[in-house]
């Protein structure tokens, strides 16, 4: 199948789920589909990365199947395990002899399947979400290349199991590691940064929609002088949202330096940055 | 110059900046082109982008080489401004035209709107940076004249003017006055760049203006827009580093063997011990005394790497900092945790001053004075960073003293942000001092993390 038939179709039928994607975004998402390889998407935390493949999911009707990686992530929570408890409770109930029973513990009836291997054993339409890779091990990488280049997994009980039909692959990352160059060269890059102001407006607008046309554009401005300062971490997408949503929730309808201070801590979240920004904005 | 021509000539070019771009990327890349075709520029532009470009650094390089290679538009712009109506040789460059110029460019300074800023610099270049009456061969076009006559400090001024008549606080539109008219500089030097690629060929040009990426940029090659950049990778580097070693230092070290959680996990897997599981090892912790030499050449690198090794300081028990140009004086105070990056930076500059009495890097002085005053850092356990060129003006070097430190602490490293090359030139003392002292070449950001990484 094809998830989209040309890069201003994807624009729209992300824009249509609620995603308001840039050229790029939109571009590469035709791409990862045309030529069935993976994306890494890479930027800081709170700009829509993992939304990305959610709605693709959206847009195609296709059902989503997450990988979340964290430290100690092994193939047995991401590939598949044989269910030894089954397995032992067979051997022991059963009264044939080893040479049969041995054969048979090894099958499909035995196998519990984890993400990766559910993702590409499905056969309607999936995306395949390995959300913050980063996070892994050096050898889960390893793990992720069979997966990735050729979509089938090797079982050596079992055989070669190759893709029904090939997910839609969006690997994320907030760069906490250095991937590998092999993991590199079989995806497509996408780097996602802070929205130009009118995106952002629309994407606030969008979120939160009972708020007034002039504060959102206040808010907007605000957040775009907020990141130009050097802080520690630079209030996204996300932030303005939740902004916003604080907004709407104090009903406040002007956005001034009183305001401004009141809520700072939704938008900043380490005390310096907090302090600088009061400072540089006269709060 | 056919398509697949220049196609492979732009990845040569990139791969000649440092960009690691394989064969099954550069087929990616025409398959993916296929796939969307060539109707537009920005397209073709992020379709190279998704496919060879792999770290977010590395975009900076790969849009100045885009832009050579797919130039936006060859020869001369449409001219739409007003003040080139009417017969164009009288016009141009009259003062009047170059009057309406500037303001039409601080107007859209004021606005932000990249597309007409990118337009008045290909005007801008082609109006004013033209340099005609050379010989053939030689480059016709110079941003830096174009730059000149526009006057890019009287664009600063009037641009903060305008943003504090909208309301904008000094600092703020002074800051963001320099960044907007910074980007537009670049926008001219850009256009420059292209109008001369087209007459003496892209690879050229390539070779001579692309600079490397920010990691691969040699500190003491800094210019003040990339100090401003390094400062902002600083953090994220510092948190990156910092996340790595802990998860290195958790793996390496297995204790004893946990012989209760062993055989709770046995459970599962029949009483068969299968996986067995370990007592976490007491962290060992190496105290850190930095020295560094603040002295004008090696001053940024002194306070980046004195930056990065503060925000890593829970890797090490306790780290002390030390800055001398001729005396010594302790900085440790300055860092304090969770302080901002900005102020830290400035306080440190303003603390160097302590660290001079006749302003002349003086390193022999410099460590005889360490030895006098502060030996009680100086423990067995601690490990000694010294920082600098080395060069200390010909003045004695009290080897006695360096010698002295080195006894009494447990390792030792110096970090000469100079090339190797030019190590025991001049002045240089380099090789006396590293017969005591290991010396370790660190040039730039990705020499220096790969130093941290290996101290820790």
């Amino acid at each position: 199948m094809t998830w989209f038939s040309s890069p201003s179709d994807a624009l729209d039928r992300l824009s249509a789920t609620g995603y308001l994607a840039d050229e790029a975004t939109a571009t590469t998402a035709y791409l990862a589909g045309a030529l069935e390889k993976p994306v890494l998407i890479e930027g800081p935390a709170g700009v829509g990365k993992t939304e990305l493949a959610k709605a693709v999911a959206r847009a195609n009707d296709a059902d989503l199947v997450r990988l979340q990686c964290y430290e100690g992530l092994d193939e047995a929570r991401a590939l598949y395990e044989w269910n030894y408890k089954k397995q032992l409770l067979r051997i022991q109930a059963s009264d044939e002899s080893w040479q049969e029973a041995h054969d048979e513990i090894f099958s499909e009836e035995f196998l519990l399947t984890r993400p990766l291997l559910a993702a590409i054993r499905r056969e309607r339409p999936t995306v395949l979400l390995i959300d913050e890779v980063d996070k892994t091990d050096v050898e889960v990488e390893g793990l992720l290349l069979e997966v990735l280049s050729d979509f089938q997994v090797t079982i050596p009980e079992l055989g070669t199991i190759t893709a029904v039909r090939r997910p839609f692959v969006v690997l994320t990352s907030n760069a906490a590691r250095e991937l590998s160059e092999a993991v590199k060269r079989r995806c497509l890059y996408l780097h996602l940064d802070y929205p130009v102001a009118e995106r952002e407006r629309a994407i606030v607008t969008q979120h939160v929609p009972d708020l007034a046309e002039g504060v959102v554009a206040q808010l907007v401005e605000v957040v775009a002088r907020l990141r130009e300062l050097e802080l520690k971490k630079a209030p996204s997408i996300a932030e303005s949202v939740d902004w916003a949503r604080t907004l709407i929730a104090l009903q406040i309808d002007s956005l001034d330096a009183a305001a401004i201070d009141r809520t700072l801590g939704v938008v900043l979240k380490h005390v310096s940055d907090q302090n600088r920004a009061r400072r540089e904005l006269r709060l | 110059m056919s398509l697949l021509d220049r196609h492979i000539a732009f990845l040569e070019a990139l791969r000649a900046a440092g960009l690691p771009v394989s064969l099954s990327e550069d087929l990616d890349a025409v398959a993916a082109l296929g796939a969307v075709g060539w109707s537009s520029r920005t397209m073709v532009r992020d379709v190279y982008a998704a496919t060879l470009v792999k770290r977010a650094s590395q975009r900076p390089t790969f849009d100045a080489l885009f832009e050579l290679y797919y130039p936006r538009l060859v020869g001369a712009p449409e001219v739409t401004s007003e003040g080139a109506e009417g017969d164009l040789s009288t016009s141009v460059d009259g003062p009047g035209a170059l009057a309406s110029l500037q303001e039409e460019i601080v107007a859209a300074l004021e606005a932000d709107d990249t597309d007409l800023l990118r337009r008045l610099a290909a005007e801008a270049v082609g109006r004013l940076g033209a340099m005609p009456g050379r010989g053939p061969g030689l480059s016709s076009w110079s941003s830096y004249t174009a730059l000149r006559r526009l006057g890019a400090d009287d664009l600063v001024a009037r641009l903060v003017e305008a943003l504090r008549a909208g309301g904008w606080t000094e600092e703020e539109a002074q800051r963001t006055a320099e960044r907007r008219t910074g980007s537009y500089v670049e926008m001219v030097e850009a256009d420059a760049r292209r109008r001369i690629a087209e007459e003496k060929g892209p690879g050229h040009i390539a070779r001579v203006t692309v600079r490397p990426t920010i990691e691969r940029l040699d500190f003491l090659h800094m210019r003040r827009a990339d100090l401003d950049d390094l400062r902002r990778e600083l953090y994220p580097l510092a948190r990156r580093l910092a996340t790595r070693l802990a998860r290195e230092q958790r793996s390496r070290h297995r204790g004893p063997l946990d012989f209760r959680r062993t055989v709770r996990a046995s459970m599962a897997s029949g009483g068969v011990p299968i996986v067995t599981h370990h007592r976490p090892k007491r962290p060992h912790r190496s105290e850190l005394v930095v020295l560094c030499d603040v002295s004008g050449s090696v001053a940024n690198f002194a306070s980046f790497t004195l930056m990065l090794v503060f925000a890593l300081r829970e890797v090490f028990t306790k780290v002390r900092a030390f800055t001398f140009v001729d005396d010594v004086t302790e900085v440790t105070d300055r860092f304090r945790p969770g302080g901002d990056l900005v102020e830290t930076m400035t306080e440190l500059v303003a603390a160097s001053a302590y660290a001079a009495r006749m302003g002349r890097t003086n390193y022999g002085r410099a460590f005889g004075r360490f030895v006098e005053q502060h030996a009680d850092a100086l423990t067995p356990k601690t490990s000694l960073l010294i920082l600098g060129d080395a060069r200390s003006n010909y003045a004695d070097l009290q080897l006695p003293a360096l010698r002295e430190m080195v006894d009494r602490t447990r390792h030792q490293w110096w970090l000469n942000p100079e090339v190797r090359l030019q190590w025991d030139t001049g002045d240089s003392a380099a090789s006396r001092y590293g017969a005591l002292v290991p010396m370790v070449e660190c040039r730039n950001l990705t020499q220096l993390t790969e130093f941290v990484r290996h101290l820790a």
